[in-house]
């Protein structure tokens, strides 16, 4: 069953139409590219998806259930999980703190509870060893390199039993042998039955990670098909407009 | 030997000896011992009970203060009101005793008139987006005025039935000859570790002093956070115009004049950063404690109080100094 199925999606800003009867699902345990040039209407889908915006129409089902998003923090309880593509992370916090960021674990009794540093460093250190990073949990958030900030986002996003993780351009602007790792995170998110939408301007990143390809122009959807039955040439055809809509 | 991605994660990189000597703060430390070494040996008046007795109460003030404008400091604001809120809770807890009324009724409601301000600045600040070091600066400007009003720009030293009892509060000191105010100053440093250290709140003020889009993203409460550390502020203020009406005995309308500058100069010669996201309670106690001493010692040195401006400002570009060279080394 598919983890989350949008129906005839459409969300209009007045005049401008962002997103136009939009229709998906993607399975767990699936990463999907979601491609499109700028203005495509990707993050407005994103955004939808996030609990940002609210669709203008069309439904969203998760697990078969309807899905009703009034602000992000309600896409987080669904199993949610976004990573932003500036990694929303806070430099002068430890790795560990920013990934608990907003759901600090706490201990004792009643309303005199304290930050339970020790069993945040603990989990946080067990995230990053699942996650094959080297990225320590008491190092400050400042001294460490792109893949491991990347690291340390995606982290945040295995904290709750996150079912689908939308993650905005997590390759643009690192270091090539970065990108790897980052596509590695990428693999151990989908081995864990995790689904994944990949936004990305990157094709090769999208080729070498992704099961399946959708490409958005003008608001609609204009291709939906597996990675093995399509090409960086056809894609790139589908983005700019030469090629008209394969379906 | 291979290590292991487990051995690797588990590694701490800094030890607690290399996060001290990392500290501006234990420069200040340092600084602020050496000062007093010397002073010891080179002046016959320094190390008496009595001066120190001085110099420990007068540190409290701006040092309250400055616990307050930490909060404020580290979610990257500022709030130059302080010095006029102090004046006009000051001057509310006098005329509110002058009138007859008990201590607690005036301690009430000069609490109330803090956290009202603080409120005030708060919600504009973080509900209607305006820049703190505006909203704070016109604050700063309204207080005093409003203490003028309150007193009709007198000076009140009559404290109604209260009035020994206020006096004993400011004045007194009950426990081993330490003077009240530091004892206050002891017991809200530590609560304001604790509260930045262990707390929710804490861990969130730091986050928006880092980065203030990431706390929004993430489901930090950034918006009552800000409201809640200017209110601490202005709070903090009000508790030092309380115990310093009651040290002095009277209360005047330019009390308070030029203190938002003493206690910022102190927040960051105690290493907290203007950019937000670094601070501590302590550094805030050790950043009034080398003013204090600065100004203290050239009393005793004979040196015209004239030169008083150019050491306490040569402290502050100093310390923020040793901050930019680590920093420098670091980026090497």
């Amino acid at each position: 069953m598919a983890v989350l199925e949008l129906t005839n999606i459409s969300k209009h800003f007045g005049a401008i139409q962002a997103v136009n009867d939009v229709s998906l699902s993607i399975e767990p345990g699936q990463v999907v590219g979601l491609m499109g040039d700028n203005g495509a209407g990707k993050s407005t889908l994103v955004k939808m998806i996030a609990g940002n915006f609210r669709p203008s129409h069309g439904t969203m089902q998760m697990d078969g259930k309807e899905l009703i998003l009034h602000k992000p923090v309600e896409a987080r309880q669904h199993g949610i999980e976004i990573v932003h593509q500036d990694l929303a992370l806070c430099n002068n916090l430890t790795a560990a703190a920013n990934v608990y960021l907003g759901r600090e674990l706490r201990r004792g009794v009643g309303p005199f509870r304290i930050l339970d540093y020790a069993a945040m460093y603990k989990r946080a250190g067990q995230i990053f060893a699942e996650l094959k990073s080297e990225t320590r949990p008491r190092d400050l958030v400042k001294q460490m390199s792109g893949g491991q900030r990347q690291a340390v986002a995606i982290a945040r996003t295995m904290l709750s039993q996150a079912k689908i993780v939308l993650m905005d351009e997590p390759t643009a602007a690192i270091s090539v042998r970065q990108v790897a790792e980052v596509l590695n995170l990428i693999r151990h998110l989908r081995d864990q039955g995790i689904a994944v939408v990949l936004i990305s301007h990157r094709m090769p990143d999208v080729f070498d990670v992704a099961d399946r390809v959708i490409v958005m122009r003008r608001g609609r959807k204009v291709a939906d098909k597996t990675i093995a039955s399509s090409s960086p040439e056809e894609v790139t055809g589908l983005i700019t407009g030469a090629i008209e809509q394969v379906l | 030997m291979a290590v292991t991605l487990d051995q690797t994660i588990a590694q701490k990189q800094h030890t607690l000896l290399s996060r001290i000597f990392a500290s501006q703060t234990f420069w200040v430390v340092i600084a602020v011992i050496l000062a007093c070494m010397f002073l010891s040996f080179a002046t016959d008046a320094f190390a008496t009970q009595k001066n120190l007795y001085n110099i420990t109460r007068n540190i409290t003030f701006v040092a309250i203060i400055a616990l307050g404008m930490t909060f404020v400091i580290i979610t990257g604001g500022i709030d130059l009101s302080v010095g006029s809120v102090l004046c006009l809770c000051s001057m509310v807890l006098a005329v509110t005793m002058h009138a007859g009324y008990s201590i607690e009724v005036g301690i009430a409601v000069s609490i109330a008139t803090a956290l009202i301000i603080g409120a005030f600045n708060g919600i504009l600040i973080a509900y209607l987006g305006f820049p703190p070091f505006v909203v704070t600066l016109g604050m700063l400007s309204i207080a005093r005025s409003l203490a003028m009003v309150a007193s009709n720009n007198t000076v009140v030293f009559q404290f109604g039935p209260d009035h020994d009892k206020l006096l004993a509060l400011g004045g007194g000191a009950w426990v081993f000859g330490i003077a009240n105010p530091v004892l206050y100053m002891i017991l809200l440093a530590l609560i304001t570790g604790f509260i930045l250290r262990w707390t929710k709140f804490g861990r969130h003020i730091f986050a928006i002093g880092g980065n203030e889009h990431a706390a929004t993203l993430t489901g930090v409460p950034v918006r009552q956070i800000k409201v809640a550390v200017y209110m601490i502020s202005a709070l903090a203020a009000g508790i030092a115009g309380i115990i310093q009406t009651g040290w002095l005995g009277a209360v005047t309308t330019n009390l308070g004049t030029g203190m938002e500058l003493q206690v910022i100069a102190a927040t960051v010669i105690g290493g907290a950063n203007l950019a937000g996201g670094v601070g501590t309670a302590f550094g805030a106690i050790v950043g009034a404690a080398l003013i204090e001493v600065i100004r203290n010692s050239l009393g005793l040195l004979g040196i015209n109080a004239f030169w008083q401006g150019v050491f306490i400002g040569g402290a502050i570009l100093l310390a923020v100094l040793f901050d930019r060279i680590r920093n420098f080394r670091r980026n090497d």
